[in-house]
């Protein structure tokens, strides 16, 4: 593996950050052509209802509407997850969720669109309905579909218990035999929002031929032309998307809200069209993460050995079929090396918008019940939490309580981090609690495309398919110019729309830095085969005869010549003469991602008197395998750890008895704000991923898991009360104080 | 509904148009001068990405009118330094990475600079304060408000 680098490891300014300090940047609702209508969604103001009828006649004949759709404009689907999303985004004879799309209306001005949806006359029948986790798993529970019940379940659960799965090994019952103390919880976290500054926006052009335009902001183009080419029943060829710039996901971002209904408005309008959320609907209508409802068993023998976990996880994902307890299952005692371990999760519907991934989806609910309660015996055995954590962490070897058997990993480099941190010894001021938590997550490989063209000039202009969200066109023109041994800003490095390059799978699972860094190793390996052909026929020797070197080829050996080394930039000069343009590519699919671990501290100050949580002080330890560009790691790391506290201090969905959610807006529902949060302290750790040339682990996700249980554990020692639910706000802190 | 008249100035330019009466500011910057720097993120005067100032005073362009600004100076994003010459603000939160999707940056810039210009020498708790109305959901702040300290300590001098 390489380890002596000349532009990892720096920190270079980003590409598209002109762009984006001038106000240049092009997002989702910040593109507009000439011609173009203006779309609205009329939404159920029903948790639960039959759409008995939809009569759009009177939206149709005012002046400046173009067209109406309701579900029945879209056909059927084959694909079931397909038919679930086209669902999502407008209902089929039942409204199944407060936001639920039933009407959309294109017109010429955003206002005539608002007047016409005044005029849609919508006919319910309200059905029963039900938002809690634990309720809709209740046999008699009203059931959101029928017929997706997971197969092996029995009558005990109701027929809205999708999923269910069961990690770990060993035996349960000798593990908490061995055990000096065993201790079993229950939990309970709220759903929480990706909370992304940007809505949904997108802007379509969608012909009578089945050609069409797509600009949207999302996580993956390529996700969307597949999606959305199935639901319009055309061809994915001819259907080109182009990411914009895109402000924000965090998951939100991988699936489709309101492309199918854009383009099916524009098809039947014959015009293009702009739709885009209100935040109204962003927070009612596109996916938040699920909420949870978790049992937890721990034992432990004095000395602070864990001699059997159990995990009973139950998530609540929304109005349709979905997958995502296993990652919390998988994930729950990931940091532990267990004899005896299980950990069970069942995926739950309910009358609430279909969930979608949010930053390590599942992991972080998971991760602070088990971390809760290691912590709670630590406090009652008189242990101290990081030694704990040592004393049974995983490592290299470490066969993992979801199955693989764990490769170099940077676990206990990060706790023995945290522990030498001047923050871990630091006094603590009245009223105020230390609290720490270890986090993973797994990170992804998956499909990816890269093409890079080596111009006459010695520049080099790089495509690859994945929507950069936080800085990846500068780690991969970083990763590119490593690689080929040029400087950072001979690189330009773009996002391709669907027609440009291959395909590209989300940008999701901390996985681009790694996969798409990857290609570009590859495709720069490729590209350099070639310059070195270049030069072998100028030099007239054999192509084997020459080697790359600090961005030049040269001779090898002594039989090979004496020819002084021919750089990149003199090779792309001549590339006219000596056989036409060099360029390089790869498309493949790593699957070598590397797990990452994580460990928070974070010391919080509760105030007796409002129940209100300040975090003072906050340090997360990493292990990215190797930081190309430590900047933006740090930032990722501080990001996740923002988003967690606001996690387990505000955020939160508040349903009333009616199903309706009750805080759709910023302002009820509070991320953090600027004067809510100290400096965060990034330490990065390098343990280097084995699976990647430079070492590479993606790192943008474990962050979120650990902030949850810091925080609480924090608060526990803060006030002397331990909470056993999220978001610890300060009503909820008042009342048990 | 008939249109208002508006005569004001942007960015330093005279600008003339037709509005609405309950046309907001921003949507007047956004869809009828091609202003998109100003980004709409709630609505609702939450989140602070809309932030412009009028005769100095920043505000949320989502919760002004368009017609009030009748006779005005207003200043948004696009007027704040270029490509060859960056605000000091501007490249000081390139310096620190303090952006990752920047959707919430021009707000930042322009609530920022208004900061500066009222307290050259804010403390790290007023400038979190000030930019308090300015949801980032990317970098949990941190490298914002070093940003915003290192430029108001160039702006001040200290460190040119």
């Amino acid at each position: 593996m390489k380890q002596d680098f000349k532009i990892l490891g720096t920190r270079p300014i980003r590409p598209d950050g002109l762009d984006k300090v001038t106000g240049k940047a092009m997002f989702g609702a910040d593109k507009s052509v000439t011609g173009m209508l203006h779309a609205r969604i009329l939404r159920s103001p029903h948790a639960h209802a039959e759409i008995v009828s939809i009569n759009t006649a009177k939206a149709e004949a005012l002046a400046g509407v173009k067209a109406v759709i309701t579900g029945d404009d879209f056909a059927d689907v084959e694909n079931s997850a397909t038919r679930y999303t086209m669902q999502n985004c407008m209902a089929q004879g039942r409204a199944l969720y407060d936001g639920h799309a039933v009407a959309a209306v294109a017109a010429v001005s955003k206002a005539v669109a608002a007047e016409a949806l005044k005029l849609i006359e919508v006919e319910y029948k309200t059905l029963p309905h039900v938002t809690d986790v634990d309720e809709a798993m209740l046999p008699g529970a009203p059931v959101l579909h029928e017929g997706v019940k997971a197969r092996t379940l029995g009558d005990d659960v109701s027929g809205n218990t999708v999923g269910y799965y069961s990690f770990g090994h060993g035996d349960l019952e000798t593990g908490f035999s061995e055990a000096d103390e065993v201790i079993e919880r229950t939990f309970k976290t709220a759903a929480v929002h990706q909370g992304y500054i940007e809505p949904h926006a997108c802007l379509a052009d969608l012909g009578g031929d089945g050609r069409g335009e797509l600009w949207c902001s999302t996580q993956g183009h390529y996700m969307v032309r597949e999606v959305c080419s199935e639901i319009l029943h055309i061809d994915a060829s001819q259907l080109r998307v182009t990411a914009s710039e895109i402000g924000g996901g965090f998951g939100g971002k991988t699936t489709v809200f309101i492309e199918p209904v854009a383009l099916k408005l524009s098809q039947k309008a014959g015009k293009p069209v702009k739709l885009v959320m209100s935040r109204d609907e962003v927070f009612r209508a596109s996916g938040p993460t699920m909420s949870s409802s978790i049992d937890i068993k721990i034992g432990m023998t004095k000395a602070g050995k864990i001699t059997g976990a159990h995990a009973k996880l139950r998530y609540q994902g929304g109005a349709f079929p979905y997958e995502m307890v296993m990652m919390g299952a998988m994930s729950a005692f990931a940091a532990y090396d267990l004899e005896h371990v299980q950990a069970e999760g069942w995926d739950v519907m309910t009358n609430r918008p279909k969930m979608i991934s949010y930053r390590a989806p599942g992991a972080p609910m998971a991760v602070y019940a088990v971390e809760s309660v290691v912590d709670e015996l630590c406090q009652k055995l008189g242990l101290d939490p990081i030694d704990t954590r040592l004393l049974n962490a995983a490592r290299e070897g470490t066969k993992s309580s979801y199955g693989p058997t764990f490769k170099a990993i940077g676990l206990v480099e990060a706790l023995e981090a945290a522990k030498a941190h001047p923050h871990y010894s630091a006094p603590l001021a009245p009223n105020t609690g230390r609290g720490i938590s270890c986090g993973f997550w797994f990170n992804f490989g998956g499909q990816v495309s890269v093409s890079m063209a080596i111009n006459a000039d010695g520049t080099v202009s790089l495509i690859e398919g994945n929507p950069d969200i936080g800085g990846s066109r500068a780690s991969i023109s970083m990763m590119a110019a490593e690689a080929l041994g040029i400087e950072f800003d001979r690189v330009r490095t773009i996002v391709g729309d669907t027609a440009s390059v291959g395909f590209s799978d989300v940008t999701d699972g901390s996985r681009v830095t790694f996969a798409v860094g990857i290609a570009t190793i590859k495709a720069a390996n490729a590209a350099i085969k070639e310059m070195c052909k270049r030069a072998a026929k100028i030099w007239d020797i054999d192509a084997e005869a020459v080697e790359w070197v600090d961005g030049a080829a040269q001779p090898t050996g002594h039989n090979a010549g004496d020819f002084p080394p021919m750089s990149l930039a003199e090779i792309a000069a001549t590339s006219g003469k000596t056989g036409g343009p060099i360029a390089g590519h790869h498309e493949g699919a790593p699957d070598k991602a590397g797990v990452s671990f994580g460990v928070h501290m974070v010391d919080v100050e509760v105030d007796p008197e409002t129940g209100f949580t300040s975090i003072k002080r906050y340090t997360a330890f990493q292990d990215v395998g190797k930081a190309i560009h430590p900047a933006y790691v740090e930032g990722q790391i501080q990001g996740g750890a923002a988003q967690g506290i606001g996690w387990a201090l505000n955020e939160e969905y508040i349903y009333g008895e009616d199903g309706r959610l009750q805080n759709p807006g910023f302002l009820d529902y509070r991320i953090p704000v600027a004067s809510d949060l100290p400096m965060i302290e990034a330490v990065i750790i390098e343990v280097p991923n084995p699976g990647h040339p430079f070492g590479v682990r993606g790192c943008g996700e474990t962050s979120i898991v650990p902030p949850l249980a810091a925080v609480a554990n924090g608060v526990a020692h803060a006030i002397g009360v331990r909470m056993f639910a999220l978001p610890m706000s300060p009503p909820k802190i008042l009342k048990v104080l | 509904m008939s249109k208002i008249h508006v005569t004001t100035q942007v960015n330093g330019d005279a600008v003339e148009f037709l509005c609405a009466p309950d046309e907001t500011l921003l949507d007047v910057l956004r869809d009828r001068l091609n202003l998109t720097g100003a980004k709409e993120g709630c609505g609702t005067g939450d989140c602070g990405a809309c932030s412009v100032t009028i005769d100095g005073r920043l505000v949320a362009s989502c919760l002004v009118l368009g017609a009030e600004v009748e006779g005005s100076a207003i200043e948004t994003v696009e007027g704040i330094g270029t490509a060859d010459a960056l605000h000091p603000l501007q490249r000081h939160l390139l310096e620190h990475a303090a952006l990752q999707c920047g959707i919430c940056t021009p707000g930042i810039v322009v609530a920022a600079k208004a900061l500066l210009l009222q307290n050259p020498d804010p403390s790290e708790e007023e400038t979190r304060y000030w930019l308090a109305g300015n949801l980032c959901r990317c970098t949990g702040y941190d490298k914002i408000i070093r940003a915003v300290l290192s430029a108001a300590s160039e702006l001040r001098g200290e460190n040119a």
